[in-house]
């Protein structure tokens, strides 16, 4: 198979999420079909085909560096699951 | 009269002439979603009591002689886009509970004008999804038949286009997701060129690809949707600076000077219903008597089309929703006393299993030793596909096609077989690949009565012959007069 059970635990830590052992086999299959089709891609000549990332021809927006309207911290925390004063508050980083 | 039946021009030309109010017109649409929301379910938020209050003063405004095209006039939104104050929740549970602080460019163009929003649109969750049966919420149901999806990811907001509870709606095209679902449900769905609609406050699922675009129930009134939200934007890089022309005037000029081509090979496609085809072969049939001259084009990397999709949608999807975290909106799992558990418990329960399906295949196809094999690989096939169009376009003004293999299919069909759902793309995600823009417009009906629309795609920037096409072949059919019996 072209993606093992453990290797999908291994990019689910990697993407945050927590997978279920009892669902990691059959994601894994699901997953797996989904890369071999993507694998036709392997069929395609692109020797010295620059890859694209962009659609149109947009490059550099640039605008002047000026204050420009920004959320009160009030509005910018309203959606916080947990907050102190104008923080965002968040369980312990450092173990 | 039912006054939720009208289309925008309609309405507007009775608003004009005072004959009806836009809060006898709001309460005609929000009498009809009572009456059909428990069918259909194509809501998740209904702004009832400000939708009131906006048409009183959409009303105020029209008395006072001050009419823009859309003052007074119902239209929904996909749930996608940012509404201040009204909840947003991408079809997610992990943004159940989120209201945005601030609106979309889209709301702020729209409020300009003084439409009035009757509420928020179903969708497949972050827009990942061809049926709308990956809402977190609800499935929505194609109001031709019931038992049948109505298509994605904006399956909610062709569905309200189509059951007349609201006059148009805004979805979003990631990969198809304005057009497959405006096909399924018989109404006509517009994906703009990329860049020509700011993507400011849509939530993000792919943003090389997303666009926001209009449905309606005509040709003409999706140009006046997309009249009011197309625009150069500074709060969006990628926006476009190039002049809008005026969408209106276009769409009466015809199809007399217009070179259609036919990409052969889509016709040969396995998968293709042979209703599908026949419906499409006897629109292009259509324009060519309108005075269209038809002409082959190849676009020989189609077949890849999906692949790289599947490759590029994921890569931008995981890296997108990585802002989802439990840290400063949405939902937050409280039981994990350490930042890396509580971000692994909020995603794990906040995300579908389509979501955290694509959120893996681009954390693989992005993690090290594979991004040359993938990422990269698709890139250079978006190239070629990108290439196959401008040569195409060399040769013709338009590209006519299906919308999607097959007419709506039941509820449930694809469950647990993504792939097959991925597959039901092919005809359309090469647009948002090229970043070219694309129409569906009805064209015929299933043996069973279920809607078949034509697609019709153009050049970057050539919105007006797609609606100026698409204005003529609706002229010539009686296909958007049908109406689902409800």
């Amino acid at each position: 198979m072209k993606i093992s059970t453990e290797e999908l635990l291994h990019v689910a830590r990697l993407a945050r999420l927590r997978i279920d052992p009892q669902a990691a086999d059959k994601l894994a299959g699901q997953v797996a079909t989904i890369l071999e089709y993507v694998d036709t891609l392997a069929q395609v000549d692109t020797e010295g085909v620059p890859p694209t990332a962009h659609a149109i021809s947009v490059t550099n927006a640039f605008r002047e560096d000026r204050l420009a309207g920004h959320l009160p911290p009030d509005q910018a925390l309203a959606n916080a699951p947990a907050r102190e004063e104008d923080f965002f508050l968040v369980p312990k980083v450092i173990g | 009269m039912s006054l939720h039946t009208l289309t925008i021009a309609q309405a507007r030309d009775l608003l004009k002439r005072r004959e009806i109010s836009s809060l006898e017109l709001t309460r005609a649409v929000l009498d009809r979603i009572t009456a059909l929301e428990p069918a259909i379910q194509a809501f998740l938020t209904v702004t009832a009591e400000a939708a009131l209050a906006e048409a009183r003063q959409a009303d105020a405004a029209i008395a006072q002689g001050r009419m823009a095209p859309l003052t007074g006039i119902p239209i929904a939104i996909k749930d996608v886009i940012c509404t201040l104050g009204v909840r947003t929740t991408c079809g997610s549970r992990i943004l159940e509970r989120f209201v945005p602080p601030y609106d979309a460019f889209v709301m702020q163009r729209l409020k300009a004008q003084q439409a009035v929003m009757v509420g928020k649109l179903n969708m497949d969750e972050f827009a990942m999804g061809s049926t709308t049966e990956h809402s977190a919420f609800q499935v929505t149901r194609n109001p031709w038949n019931t038992a049948c999806i109505p298509g994605g990811s904006s399956g909610g907001s062709a569905a309200a286009v189509a059951a007349e509870m609201c006059l148009a709606s805004l979805g979003s095209d990631t990969g198809g997701s304005i057009r497959q679902p405006a096909s399924h449900c018989g109404v006509v769905g517009l994906k703009p060129t990329y860049g020509r609609v700011s993507r400011y406050g849509l939530v993000a699922f792919a943003s090389s690809l997303d666009q926001i675009g209009p449905l309606g129930k005509t040709v003409a009134d999706c140009a006046e949707v997309m009249q009011a939200i197309a625009g150069h934007d500074p709060s969006d890089a990628t926006s476009a600076p190039n002049a809008v022309p005026d969408y209106m005037a276009a769409l009466n000029r015809g199809v007399q000077d217009l070179r259609i081509g036919i990409p052969k090979s889509y016709f040969e496609s396995q998968g293709l219903d042979p209703q599908v085809a026949a419906a499409v072969r006897q629109a292009i049939t259509t324009l060519e008597r309108l005075g269209a001259t038809i002409v082959d084009v190849a676009l020989p990397h189609t077949d890849y089309g999906v692949a790289a999709y599947y490759v590029i949608a994921p890569c931008e999807a995981s890296s997108n929703l990585a802002r989802f975290d439990g840290v400063k909106y949405g939902l937050r799992d409280g039981g994990a006393d350490e930042l890396l558990d509580m971000y692994r418990a909020t995603r794990s329960q906040g995300f579908g299993p389509e979501v955290q399906r694509r959120i893996l295949l681009g954390t693989y196809a992005l993690s090290a030793g594979y991004y040359d094999a993938y990422y990269r690989k698709a890139s250079q096939v978006r190239t070629l596909i990108m290439r196959d169009f401008a040569a195409a376009f060399q040769k013709c003004d338009l590209i006519a096609s299906p919308v999607t293999p097959t007419p709506a299919t039941p509820i449930g069909a694809h469950a647990d077989e993504p792939l097959a759902m991925y597959l039901s793309d092919m005809y359309t995600l090469s647009a948002n690949l090229a970043g070219i823009p694309g129409i569906s417009v009805p064209c015929g009906f299933s043996t069973d009565g279920l809607p078949i629309g034509l697609q019709l795609q153009a050049a970057h920037f050539q919105e007006e012959r797609l609606l100026a096409a698409a204005q003529a072949f609706e002229q010539a059919t009686d296909f958007h007069k049908r109406k689902p019996a409800l």
